[in-house]
């Protein structure tokens, strides 16, 4: 493809992406939300995190899959009990690429 | 006075290290994923520069990586665009999110942070604006980072992607998953938000198998942050 139509669509891509990511930020921060507003927002990260992380692990290619074989779904389990216990970041991430690289190398 | 207004505040440093060190779970995600948009978008007929660019400019791995998917079979530019726009538009709920605690924050700096707002960088600032860790040193560090990544990443995926064998053994590929699941158990101490967390979960894996596509990810959040809302709600009464 012509180098010039994919700098056009680099442009556009860009600015279908900043401005959905700029627009809510600059017009909510500057002014005091109402209190039901600010509830709600402040169950966003619960949801968005919870929304990006469920089909990874549950779905990893569109479909259900609760077998054996899917490493990311058992793995994630002693992943986020360690979570829950120690709430030490590092840690979970250590945890969950070590049994994954280990799963890999003895499966 | 002059040179006492001139050196950075103290803790700027320490925050910029600390920003980038809590970055790194980021980084180990985003090299591999980047290295492979860059070998993809090499396939597809862009020149290194022009994949290093879209990193720098876009910034959105999913949305990069449907670009170059659609490029390979010739699509539209208004397709890939438009694409692009329904993959991105939960950044639209994120960055909702997150402005009652840019409250302080110039309108350059908003603009500024928001231009590095990623699923990822979300995540790390939703669990830190919450726990009050709201230096402006140590966010854009992180955002710096977790950039400086995604266009490293690209780049050596497009300039050397023939020489680097598969990354799979080392399991690089759970760290954004680790890491998301490590700042959703800081998120769910209450149980209007577990309520939350469970909808959302329940919603975006029925919504993805039903065929919904990216629409799936904002429909369930917009459901379950209602429902966890009206949970807090009733407890209140």
């Amino acid at each position: 493809m012509e180098q010039k139509v994919i700098a056009l669509i680099i442009t556009g891509m860009a600015l279908v992406t900043y401005l959905p990511r700029m627009i809510p930020a600059m017009a909510l921060s500057s002014r005091r939300l109402n209190p039901l507003a600010e509830r709600w927002l402040s169950h966003v990260p619960a949801a968005i995190l919870a929304a990006l992380l469920a089909p990874s692990l549950l779905a990893p290619e569109g479909r259900i899959q609760a077998s054996a074989d899917n490493l990311f779904l058992w793995i994630a389990v002693p992943c986020f009990i360690l979570a829950i216990r120690t709430k030490s970041f590092f840690g979970v991430v250590a945890l969950g690429m070590g049994l994954l690289a280990a799963a890999r190398l003895f499966i | 006075m002059n040179d006492a207004r001139a050196l950075p505040a103290p803790g700027f440093w320490p925050d910029i290290l600390s920003g980038a060190r809590q970055a790194l779970p980021i980084v180990l995600g985003y090299l591999p994923v980047g290295f492979a948009f860059g070998v993809l978008a090499l396939k597809a007929g862009m020149t290194p520069l022009a994949a290093a660019l879209m990193s720098v400019f876009v910034f959105a791995g999913s949305a990069q990586l449907i670009a170059v998917g659609l490029l390979a079979v010739g699509a539209a530019p208004a397709t890939i665009v438009l694409t692009t726009f329904v993959v991105n538009l939960r950044h639209v709920l994120m960055s909702a999110a997150l402005a009652p605690h840019l409250r302080d924050w110039s309108r350059p700096g908003v603009a500024w942070f928001c231009a590095q707002l990623t699923d990822e960088t979300f995540a790390l600032h939703a669990s830190r604006f919450a726990r009050s860790q709201t230096s402006k040193a140590e966010t854009l560090a992180i955002n710096a980072t977790a950039h400086s990544a995604w266009i490293t990443g690209s780049i050596l995926g497009a300039f050397c992607g023939g020489l680097i064998g598969d990354v799979k053994p080392l399991g690089l590929d759970f760290a954004l998953s680790a890491m998301f699941l490590a700042l959703l158990a800081g998120q769910v101490g209450t149980r209007p938000r577990q309520a939350t967390a469970v909808a959302a979960a329940g919603f975006s894996t029925l919504f993805l198998c039903l065929g919904f596509g990216h629409w799936g990810v904002i429909a369930a959040c917009v459901l379950a942050a209602t429902l966890g809302c009206g949970v807090e709600t009733w407890n209140r009464k």
